[in-house]
């Protein structure tokens, strides 16, 4: 059981308790909740940003919090992939070179096979043309198709997204949500969305809904279950 | 709540905040750089000032180049003034195998009149007072004069025809300056023995003084009743012109060094800039809440610059402590050159350096500030409202006029200020120019490195304008540095390699017309190639075109004192070699009969003269006149004896000479200055090697001093680099985070930053030698006018020491930017 707890001023607080889920491999699963339920909270235990007071987290059979913070960055390099509400690009990498970073952090690949899948990938969200503009010169769409080009180009297992289309008009985050779960179904990654969005946690096998720290029932709705991959389901 | 109240408890919290520490440390370092320096000319002003009338040896002094007229010390005695006389003069002193040359001084009863002698019976004792002089047949060294004649008291030495007894060590002589000015260790003998040594001869330059000591009006009215009875060659000297030359030379030493703290000053000045502006930036949503709750404008405002008062005051106070702790090292190093113990130093240099940290902070921190009052209450709910910024050049305006104002005054001269701030902001917009060009090639650069290198330099390129004036601001620190050590290495050691490799290393003067045969004789029997003698005519200009010349004709000094003072006159039938007629003709052997004079160009510009002018001197009392028939080109490298007024024969033949000469001493011949002593005692021989070693030494004294002050300037740019990278640190911090969030390691985040701060280090210093090398170069060429090679160490010392003082402060910053949790950057978003 994942708990956290802070202390406060006033005395402890506690941000998260009985937190038990598992997520399958491939499984596109939506946090959602009020402001204030926990969910940044949630999402950065799982990312191994923060430290629970309580309980574990397993990352593809790997305890998050055996490692130490360079063992957590490693791992969160090598498997977890970010998408956030506003966009946060290094303001002085260009597009290609925003994309390149994660895989560049890997130093498992030659600076020019990194090159060369950072600027297919971003062809493949539509930017080929915006390989060497800064983020300054691009759109809010663009940034977040290059954030999430950024997020799949070291093909991660798991995409922590928090609120995509936070920062988007309602058609320009359409269609980066379609393109986020294009690209998720094509590497089969495992999607955490954290939105307020109903209508996009719908899109999503899963919905789990955190209210005051604390996951109510958390069901598969059987209307999704064919969504799921078919591995997932045989598994699960 | 008092408006001092609200203040200071402003200046409390925002001091525990960690706010202020920077703005605090350039203010400090401004105010401490300005009163170190003026800490120590305040000393050495007080030593000429109020030490004026031991200097002079008396409270009014005549000094004439001839024998005092009796009439001025019969008129002494009705003044019922106490007086003694002094002759002094430049003479070899023969100590068994050892010869060195001896600046000489006879003094009579009851000197010094004021101030004290000090005597010792070792050297480098303290000694103890005396009111006794030197009894006759005995003489008085000083420790130099003593280990290098290798003598003990009681030894024998000769001067001239005579010998005396070496009674005591003299350790100080109240109308004498430390090592600056001197050319030569001091003998003290009684005037009674002058005559037996015969050693004033004609042509000998001797100076006579007669010092007078009494009641202030006394003194007064003895000045009044002899100055218009002064004869030429005489001149009067009181406590306010006590020792021109060395007034003149503090002048100088203080107006530069001043000028060098204001350096500091300007840097420190863009340290507090940067930092204020960081300061207003943090404070908008406090200002926005505070007006939200009732605050008015003139609140705010009056609250914020009171607040940056208080922190003024405090700094200035510090600055001022440690200017005063840090002039020691400059009295140690400087002070001795002028007078043996220097006084303390006075509270006069605390108004100053007070004025320069209210300068500072009230051009350059309260400018921002002034935006807080102008934040909008709505802020409180939209934080994304943004306050205009004041325009940079005009809110500094005020700022760089109190700046421009303060290099003014420290020149001591409207024209010389112009210049200096002309050319200070010419070199800044150079080295500004020269660093944006790099940062730009720099960025050409980034696709080729690793990830490190291509975040730093990208980080660099990004923020082009910052990095532009951290470039400059370290590169001005260092590029004084590398002007003062490397630089003046290299230009000394070059003009010593364009002297021919036999120059000249000895000068002979004081050879009587009887003595040139056997003299030449002499270098003959040993050896030595004979030197070419000169004849020397002193005399004194009176008239240029019949019009009577004096020096308050002249505005400039150096004009002024070369008609004060006696022209070394000379005549010559053959142009000598090394010099080069520019204007008009050689006298041809018809006109060598007739009365002409060629000048050497400088002295001509100096004077005013030109072709065709008509000069006379007065010699020895009769009136010489002559037209300027040639100006002539001197190549006054040669060492070789040169003149700057020369005569033809039939002009100075026939007038009382002596003779001068130089010629080359083999190092392994040295021993015939002994017998050449021996055989001809009135012959004054100057060592130019010594000489040049003397000067080398004041030299590298002097430029260790300059190398101190400028050590405030590396320090200020230093801050400067701090407060750019505390400008930047929120961003960094984010950056940061993001990079550990997508899997950065802290090596790697380390690696990426050490990059850019080793390439911003790089950059200072090649800017740095660049700037060091042109100057360098033109000093050499235009100035000098001397071979100069390029430096490959300037560029690497240049490089070395920007990478080290960057990572330095760099090193400071960074703690924050690798231990900032990931999470609170999602926080944030």
């Amino acid at each position: 059981m994942l708990h956290k707890q802070v202390i406060g001023p006033e005395g402890s607080l506690v941000l998260l308790h009985d937190i038990n889920f598992s997520v399958m491999p491939g499984e596109a699963v939506a946090i959602v909740g009020a402001s204030g339920s926990g969910k940044t909270t949630l999402l950065g235990l799982l990312a191994g940003l923060d430290t629970p007071s309580q309980g574990r987290v397993l990352l593809d059979g790997q305890d998050l919090f055996a490692l130490d913070e360079d063992g957590r960055a490693r791992l969160r390099g090598s498997m977890i992939g970010f998408v956030f509400q506003t966009f946060q690009l290094l303001p002085s990498l260009t597009a290609l070179e925003n994309v390149m970073l994660p895989l560049e952090l890997n130093e498992r690949q030659p600076t020019r096979a990194v090159r060369e899948t950072a600027r297919a990938v971003l062809e493949q969200v539509g930017l080929g043309e915006r390989l060497y503009h800064y983020p300054k010169q691009l759109s809010g769409g663009e940034q977040q198709r290059v954030a999430i080009a950024r997020a799949f180009a070291a093909q991660p297992k798991l995409l922590l997204a928090d609120e995509p289309t936070g920062n988007l008009d309602q058609a320009t985050g359409e269609r980066i949500i379609d393109l986020l779960f294009d690209l998720n179904r094509a590497q089969a990654t495992t999607l955490l969305l954290v939105t307020h969005d109903e209508a996009l946690s719908q899109r999503c096998n899963r919905r789990l809904r955190l209210v005051a720290g604390k996951l109510v029932a958390a069901s598969a709705d059987a209307v999704y279950q064919d969504t799921l991959p078919s591995s997932v389901k045989n598994n699960s | 709540m008092r408006l001092s109240t609200l203040n200071l408890r402003m200046l409390q919290r925002d001091w525990r905040a960690g706010e202020l520490r920077l703005l605090l440390i350039a203010l400090v370092v401004a105010v401490a750089s300005v009163t170190s320096v003026g800490f120590f000319t305040d000393r050495i002003d007080q030593a000429l000032h109020r030490q004026a009338n031991e200097l002079l040896g008396g409270d009014l002094l005549i000094v004439a180049n001839h024998p005092i007229p009796i009439e001025h010390i019969q008129a002494a005695e009705q003044s019922g003034l106490s007086h003694t006389q002094t002759i002094s003069f430049l003479s070899m002193v023969l100590a068994g195998e050892r010869n060195e040359l001896a600046d000489i001084k006879a003094v009579s009863a009851g000197y010094p009149l004021r101030g004290q002698l000090r005597i010792a019976e070792r050297a480098f004792a303290a000694g103890n007072i005396t009111r006794a002089i030197p009894m006759p047949g005995t003489v008085w060294l000083d420790a130099r004069l003593l280990n290098q004649l290798g003598l003990h008291i009681g030894d024998m030495i000769a001067l001239g025809e005579a010998q005396f007894t070496v009674a005591w060590i003299l350790v100080q002589e109240p109308d004498r300056s430390g090592d600056f000015f001197s050319i030569a260790p001091r003998l003290l003998m009684n005037i009674n023995d002058v005559a037996k040594t015969q050693l004033i001869q004609v042509g000998s330059r001797v100076s006579y003084r007669l010092q007078i000591a009494g009641a202030a009006q006394a003194v007064k009215n003895f000045r009044n009743s002899v100055e218009p009875q002064l004869k030429p060659g005489e001149r009067l000297q009181g406590i306010e012109d006590a020792r021109p030359e060395v007034r003149s030379a503090l002048e100088r030493a203080q107006r530069f060094l001043g000028l060098a703290a204001l350096v500091s000053v300007l840097l420190a000045c863009v340290a507090v800039a940067g930092s204020a502006r960081r300061f207003t930036l943090r404070h908008l949503d406090d200002c926005a809440i505070m007006r939200c709750l009732g605050a008015t404008q003139g609140l705010i405002v009056r609250g914020y610059v009171g607040e940056m008062l208080w922190l003024g005051l405090v700094a200035s106070i510090v600055g001022c402590v440690i200017g005063y702790l840090a002039q020691t090292v400059l009295a140690d190093v400087l002070g001795s050159l002028v007078a043996a113990d220097l006084p303390t130093p006075s509270w006069r240099p605390i108004l100053p350096g007070l004025l320069v940290g209210m300068i500072t902070l009230l051009g350059f921190a309260v400018p921002p500030l002034l935006a807080l009052k102008n934040v909008p209450t709505l802020r409180v709910l939209r934080r994304e409202i943004d306050v205009a910024e004041p325009r940079s050049l005009r809110a500094y305006a005020l700022g760089l006029v109190l700046l421009a104002g303060l290099m003014l005054w420290q020149a001591g001269d409207i024209k010389l200020g112009l210049y200096l701030i002309a050319g200070s902001l010419a070199a800044i917009a150079f080295l500004a120019g020269v660093a944006f060009g790099l940062v730009r090639l720099l960025n050409l650069f980034r696709e080729r490195g690793g990830l490190a290198w291509r975040f730093g330099l990208a980080n660099i390129a990004r923020r082009a304008g910052g990095s532009v004036v951290q470039v400059v601001a370290l590169g001005l620190g260092i590029m004084a540095l590398l002007l003062l050590t490397l630089v003046r290495g290299d230009l000394l050691a070059s003009w010593q390699d364009s002297l021919p490799i036999q120059a000249p290393n000895r000068f002979i003067i004081n050879i009587q017309p009887e003595q040139v045969q056997p003299l030449q004789a002499f270098f003959a029997r040993h050896a030595v190639t004979t030197p070419d003698l000169y004849p020397m005519v002193r005399g004194r200009l009176v008239k240029i075109n019949n019009r009577p010349v004096t020096p308050d004709d002249y505005q400039e000094e150096h004009a002024a004192r070369l008609v004060e003072r006696e022209f070394n006159l000379s005549w010559m039938t053959d142009l000598p070699s090394d010099n080069r007629v520019i204007e008009g003709r050689w006298w041809g052997s018809q006109e060598q009969r007739q009365e002409g004079f060629s000048v050497e160009e400088g002295i001509a510009t100096t004077l005013g003269l030109k072709l065709g002018d008509t000069l006379s001197y007065s010699i020895g009392g009769t009136e010489l006149r002559g037209t300027i028939t040639s100006l002539r080109k001197v190549d006054w490298d040669t060492f070789r004896v040169n003149f700057f007024v020369i005569a033809t024969p039939k002009l100075l033949r026939d007038y009382p000479t002596s003779y001068i000469t130089s010629f080359y001493l083999p190092e392994d011949q040295l021993e015939l200055l002994n017998s050449l002593v021996q055989t001809f005692p009135n012959l004054t021989i100057i060592d130019v090697a010594a000489i040049m070693t003397q000067v080398r030494h004041i030299i590298e004294r002097v430029s260790l001093a300059v190398e101190y002050v400028f050590l405030f300037t590396v320090l200020a740019g230093l801050l400067v680099l701090y407060a750019a990278i505390q400008a930047t640190q929120d961003e960094r911090m984010h950056e940061g985070a993001l990079l550990r969030m997508l899997g950065a390691s802290r090596r790697q985040l380390l690696r990426g930053l050490s990059a850019e701060f080793v390439s911003l280090g790089l950059l200072a210093g090649l800017v740095a030698a660049l700037a060091a090398s042109l100057l360098a170069y033109i000093l050499a060429k235009q100035v000098l006018h001397l071979a100069y090679a390029l430096n490959p160490w300037l560029w690497l010392a240049g490089m070395l020491a920007g990478v080290v003082a960057v990572m330095l402060v760099g090193a400071l910053g960074l703690r924050p930017i690798l231990n900032h949790p990931p999470l609170q950057t999602l926080r944030r978003i």
